[in-house]
């Protein structure tokens, strides 16, 4: 009796978990690869084919693209750890117990407005009228209005603003674990500072920064709005290939086939990021 | 020639303060080479504090810190030759027990045989030979323990802290590791320094042992001399249980004063060199219960001059095996506790039994207040 209403919370409480997966990752993922199968022939005739990743090999673009998309991904991932790694060490083990709970909140606060209204925020501050041109104009470091927009760089910063809070707060919770006396013992037992922080800290942060990462990295690489605002028409951003072809060439078999490349490379780079540091899933995801 | 006689750690007129609070005042003290000192006191007293200084980990607001007759207030912590345990050992969860032990000969850059070589010799030590390549959460309470003293021990230290690191362990863990810490510190022949809260600790394993109370020293001693000759009445109370009475010295003769205690009981009390008791002077009067011997009243009363009495009734018997204590309900209803033998036989005093409480003059302890 008791062990049944146990059974039935539990499936009552997993329902809406289980289906979302289903209904929302599982089912779209099998349409996709099953559309992406598919090769037009001639009007609403289709084949079963390998057709449109033939396609995407055959024509550089496509895979020089995606190539791209992932390496200012994994640079975004690592300026994003790179930053973020003394905020969260800041926020978790120097700031006090009462500025901790302010500072976490002030990093949050980004997540209040939508990527849109950030993005046209840089957009305010970064176009040819925008502040900062005009700010330096007047101060007469340029006598021109500058184009900051629609350059690598750009990209690569607004990238790095949006993302970064997904690795502050892996960071600071695995950091917050941390037992001072551990960085005590790592120097009182003769350790540089450059020693403790890659024996002692490094290393038990390694949860919170393998999971910040791929985080990071799989939103960055997955990310529309950012690139295509910051960095116009020629970002060259992949997913910007694959609304081109569901949406513009209302193309969805190759757009699915786009899509599909997309996780598998993504999940490809985060398998080899893994690997090369010796580092599994289960005992990093998993703790952190 | 000096290094024979210069102290290992040599603390002079140390003080810190956080903001109002002075944590550690005005210490002085200096430890020889090869001895066991321990450091007791109530929590929050500054025990922590004043380790943290000597490691380097905390600057003192004053005063100066000498190890082998140098000063290292300048020194950061990881260039002085103190190592710590700590509290919770805070061993390195991320490595394993091997590596943990070489990580400080990796730090000076000792070459890989060496510290092979090392590690094995310290690990022989403390007869833990075959715990190289386990990880630390699949060690137990106590060889934890002995791992982050080894960690420790295997750079040489001048000295070695330890603060309260029995604190974690259960009961019978704690006392094994007691004899074991004590036997340890013979063995390898470091001064240790050890910080507790636990008087039974400090008096056991210690060469010496200072007292500290908010901040300051107030005695240091031999574990018997603090015991029997305590200097303060924070010292008599904190150390060792005691039967504690207030009163008013009321006479002065011959070297022994006369108190009357607040309930009316009077007490004969031999004065003690350094302590300044004078007539009219409130004082605490502190008893330790061994030295109190209780027996039946049989009618007549048979003072003797040195002898202090009071007359009460058991309230109940403490069995404890060798360390039994009867409570017994004095004149003024005040609880005195005493130590008895209890065999079994008849004898025996149960509760209810009328009891005459006897102990000698120079068994009382008296301080001014
Ligand atoms: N970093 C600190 N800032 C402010 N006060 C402190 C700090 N560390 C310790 N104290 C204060 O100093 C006193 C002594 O603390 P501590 O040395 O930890 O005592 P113990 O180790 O004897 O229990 C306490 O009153 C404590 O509140
Ligand atoms: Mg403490």
């Amino acid at each position: 009796m008791q062990s049944d209403i146990r059974r039935l919370s539990l499936i009552l409480l997993f329902a809406p978990f289980a289906l979302w997966i289903f209904l929302l990752i599982v089912l779209p993922h099998i349409g996709m690869i099953a559309l992406s199968l598919r090769e037009k022939v001639a009007p609403r005739v289709y084949e079963f084919g390998f057709g449109n990743y033939i396609d995407f090999i055959q024509e550089p673009i496509y895979w020089n693209t995606l190539l791209r998309t992932g390496s200012m991904s994994i640079l975004v991932t690592f300026l994003a750890l790179l930053i973020g790694f003394p905020i969260a060490y800041y926020i978790a083990k120097i700031a006090g117990q009462r500025s901790k709970g302010a500072l976490f909140l002030l990093c949050l606060i980004p997540l209040w407005v939508s990527d849109l209204i950030r993005a046209f925020g840089w957009i305010l501050l970064l176009r040819e009228t925008g502040v900062a041109s005009t700010f330096l104009q007047w101060t007469g470091a340029i006598d021109q209005p500058i184009e900051f927009l629609y350059n690598d760089i750009t990209v690569v910063v607004g990238l790095v603003y949006t993302v970064i809070l997904f690795m502050i707060v892996p960071l600071v919770s695995t950091l917050d674990g941390m037992d001072d006396a551990m960085v005590e013992a790592g120097y009182n037992l003769g350790g540089s500072g450059f020693t403790v922080l890659r024996r002692i800290i490094i290393p038990y942060a390694m949860p919170g920064i393998v999971s910040g990462c791929i985080v990071v990295f799989m939103l960055t690489a997955g990310s529309y709005l950012t690139p295509i605002l910051l960095g116009g028409k020629n970002s060259s951003w992949f997913t910007e290939q694959i609304y081109d072809q569901f949406i513009t060439r209302f193309n969805w078999e190759s757009g699915a086939a786009f899509g599909f490349l997309l996780l598998a490379f993504t999940s490809l780079v985060v398998w080899l990021g893994l690997r090369l540091t010796g580092q599994t899933l289960a005992n990093t995801v998993a703790k952190s | 020639m000096t290094s024979t006689d210069t102290p290992d750690l040599e603390c002079t007129n140390l003080c810190k303060e956080f903001g109002k609070v002075r944590a550690v005042d005005n210490v002085s003290f200096e430890i020889p080479k090869g001895s066991f000192f321990s450091i007791l006191g109530p929590s929050g007293c500054g025990k922590t504090t004043l380790m943290r200084m000597i490691a380097g980990f905390e600057d003192p607001t004053s005063g100066n810190i000498d190890i082998k007759g140098k000063s290292v207030l300048n020194t950061p912590p990881n260039k002085r030759n103190v190592k710590m345990v700590f509290q919770h050992l805070a061993l390195f969860p991320m490595m394993n027990v091997y590596e943990n032990i070489a990580y400080g000969l990796r730090c000076i850059g000792m070459d890989k045989a060496q510290i092979d070589q090392k590690v094995r010799d310290v690990l022989d030590r403390i007869a833990l030979p075959d715990v190289g390549n386990r990880e630390i959460h699949q060690l137990s309470g106590g060889q934890k323990q002995r791992i982050a003293i080894a960690r420790c021990m295997v750079l040489d230290p001048d000295v070695l802290l330890l603060d309260e690191p029995l604190g974690a362990l259960d009961l019978k863990l704690r006392e094994a590791m007691k004899i074991e810490l004590k036997l340890l510190q013979h063995q390898f022949n470091t001064t240790f320094i050890y910080i507790t809260h636990d008087q039974s600790e400090a008096l056991v394993m210690s060469d010496h042992v200072a007292i500290m109370n908010e901040g300051r020293f107030e005695q240091i001693g031999k574990p018997e001399e603090l015991y029997h000759a305590p200097r303060t009445a924070f010292v008599a109370g904190f150390v060792g249980d005691s039967n504690r009475w207030s009163g008013k010295v009321t006479g002065l003769q011959d070297g022994v004063a006369k108190v009357t205690t607040d309930a009316g009981l009077t007490m004969l009390c031999q004065k003690q060199d350094g302590r300044d008791v004078r007539e009219g002077q409130s004082v605490t009067i502190y008893v330790r219960p061994e030295f109190i011997t209780a027996s039946r009243s049989k009618g007549q009363d048979t003072q003797t001059s040195d002898l202090n009495a009071i007359h009460g009734k058991v309230d109940s018997v403490l069995f404890n095996g060798a360390n039994s204590r009867v409570l017994v309900r004095g004149p003024s209803g005040e609880l005195i506790e005493a130590d008895v033998v209890v065999t079994g036989s008849t004898d025996d005093l149960h509760a209810g039994d009328e009891v005459r409480l006897n102990w000698s003059d120079q068994q009382t302890m008296c301080f001014a207040t």
